[in-house]
């Protein structure tokens, strides 16, 4: 490739115009470096963008090999990124009340153009449930929770709750009768929570004389419902969630993910 | 992509074909035939070279590369291309066997080389991108509105009195009035007003007591005819098609608008005489 370069004309308006673009101030604030053909402009080009800062100037070779790495984190990566974007354009088309809810989501098919928009959605979620646990049985299978990486580990576990809370709370937003069903089945769970769930193990201790600190209206299924039963406080809390809570929370995790596994020398090799 | 295309493509049999040909296809990385001609006239080499493989035409398939695209214009990798061709004319080019080669040796097949792959494959890549992203830009345009329609029907004309109804105004945003007398129809019957203020958009209010539109936003003031007498309001507020429908009710259509400064509410349609 380098020996076969060419070069640009020298005369012509286009080629002034080049030259003049390219030495303007915004021009030259935008691109601080030049071409990266050699070692050390690469090296400036991955320094000086946000996005390329993110990925190592070297890797080894052993980490583009597909049967070391499977690409199990990046596709979940890519995964969260679509799933950002189509929920982001559902966003704008679905009410989160009873009234709405449901007939919203019918309409997402039936009255907008693109009418697979909330099947990628759904799609998409269901994939990267499938590709985080794939990400993790792969670090799994290679050792690579070892130290110094077991505290990115332990990120990684965190994110795995998050994405299958991500997925528990997107279930209830259809309105149907199986998410509701599902959702009452799942919170139930939290009846039984220690201490927390009023029917959990510890809950009876927890009490002022005659009166109980933990009950069916104050307990952690409570607090996950926002009532006593699956209805339009649950809605309204598991949208939010859905929506921004848990998409933020797992942001941030992604953040100190990627860091981490810079920072424990790079992916899927020996240390 | 392209400049690594002129490079191979006159000197690389893409059949791979003709291993002899091979030395002398090492020796002119940098351009085309007219190109390296040049060059090497430049550096004071005979063009031999190139008249070597000349008579080698590459393949069945025509050249993808457009050869005037660099005529004249490639310098120093031609230059390079030049000098490359002169080490060669004295030595055995096989001296150098990977250094210029713009194709892998392993690349021999006959439908697609590897550029040619990639540059469809990016073709697909950016297309199939760019059909996802008109289709979304389509997907925020819904082929259904929950909005009021334009046209309804608002009861017969024997159930209004004279005045201003205002029945309709929440939902569909209008007054409907009865006058004996209209002050451009001279006639008598029904004119739809509506209740948008010709200001800044605010939805004025009907004071009964004052016979008067009044808009709570800036002050403005309409008469019942809807002609603007006071505030800012710069013209009369618009009057909305209005005709009696098959049945005998009276249909509003808000699709149609006809303003008074245009001299529309001479309109037969603008007013229902009855």
């Amino acid at each position: 490739m380098a020996e076969a370069k060419t070069i640009a004309p020298k005369e012509g308006p286009l080629v002034r115009f080049w030259e003049w673009l390219t030495e303007t101030q915004a021009w030259k604030s935008v691109f601080r470096h030049d071409r990266p053909n050699t070692d050390r402009t690469r090296v400036l080009v991955m320094l000086s963008n946000v996005f390329l800062h993110l990925h190592p100037v070297r890797i080894r070779k052993s980490g583009v090999k597909l049967r070391y790495t499977w690409c199990m984190g990046g596709l979940s990566f890519f995964l969260f990124l679509v799933l950002t974007f189509t929920g982001l354009l559902l966003m704008f088309y679905y009410r989160p009340t009873l009234e709405y809810a449901y007939t919203d989501i019918v309409g997402l098919r039936e009255h907008v153009p693109l009418g697979i928009m909330r099947e990628m959605h759904r799609w998409g979620a269901h994939a990267m449930v499938i590709t985080v646990w794939l990400h993790m049985f792969r670090v799994f299978m290679t050792g690579s929770y070892k130290p110094p990486r077991e505290f990115n580990w332990s990120v990684g576990v965190i994110m795995l709750v998050l994405t299958l809370l991500l997925s528990f709370t997107g279930y209830l937003l259809p309105w149907d009768q199986l998410a509701i069903w599902a959702i009452t089945v799942g919170s139930n769970m939290a009846r039984a929570t220690p201490f927390l769930g009023h029917e959990g193990p510890g809950a009876q201790l927890l009490r002022l004389g005659d009166v109980p600190l933990i009950h069916a209206a104050d307990d952690a299924r409570f607090a996950l419902l926002g009532g006593t039963f699956v209805g339009e406080g649950a809605l309204l809390r598991f949208y939010v969630l859905h929506c921004v809570g848990l998409p933020l929370g797992i942001a941030v995790l992604m953040a100190v993910h990627f860091w981490r596994v810079r920072k424990d020398g790079g992916i899927s090799g020996p240390l | 992509m392209a400049d690594e295309n002129k490079a191979i493509e006159p000197s690389a049999p893409p059949t791979g074909a003709n291993p002899a040909a091979t030395p002398n296809t090492r020796q002119v990385p940098g351009g085309d035939e007219p190109a390296t001609a040049a060059a090497a006239a430049a550096t004071g080499v005979s063009p031999a070279p190139a008249a070597a493989h000349a008579p080698k035409p590459a393949a069945p398939r025509p050249p993808a590369a457009p050869l005037p695209d660099l005529a004249g214009k490639t310098t120093t990798a031609a230059s390079a291309g030049g000098a490359q061709a002169k080490a060669a004319a004295s030595a055995p080019a096989a001296a150098k066997p990977a250094v210029a080669a713009g194709r892998d040796p392993d690349d021999s097949s006959p439908l697609l080389n590897r550029r040619a792959w990639l540059g469809l494959a990016w073709g697909a890549f950016s297309a199939a991108s760019a059909a996802a992203l008109a289709a979304t830009g389509r997907f925020m345009f819904p082929n259904v509105l929950n909005e009021p329609p334009q046209q309804f029907k608002v009861g017969f004309p024997s159930e209004y009195g004279m005045g201003v109804d205002e029945r309709f105004k929440d939902k569909y945003g209008i007054w409907i009035i009865r006058t004996p007398d209209d002050l451009e129809q001279h006639a008598s019957g029904f004119y739809v007003l509506i209740s948008v203020c010709t200001h800044l958009g605010c939805t004025p209010n009907y004071l009964s007591a004052e016979s008067k539109f009044k808009c709570p936003c800036h002050g403005s003031g309409f008469r019942l005819t809807g002609v603007n007498f006071e505030g800012p309001a710069p013209r009369p507020l618009e009057r909305a098609r209005v005709v009696l429908a098959d049945d005998g009710q009276i249909l509003v259509d808000k699709g149609k608008h006809y303003q008074r400064e245009l001299g529309q509410w001479i309109d037969p349609e603008s007013f229902l005489k009855a």
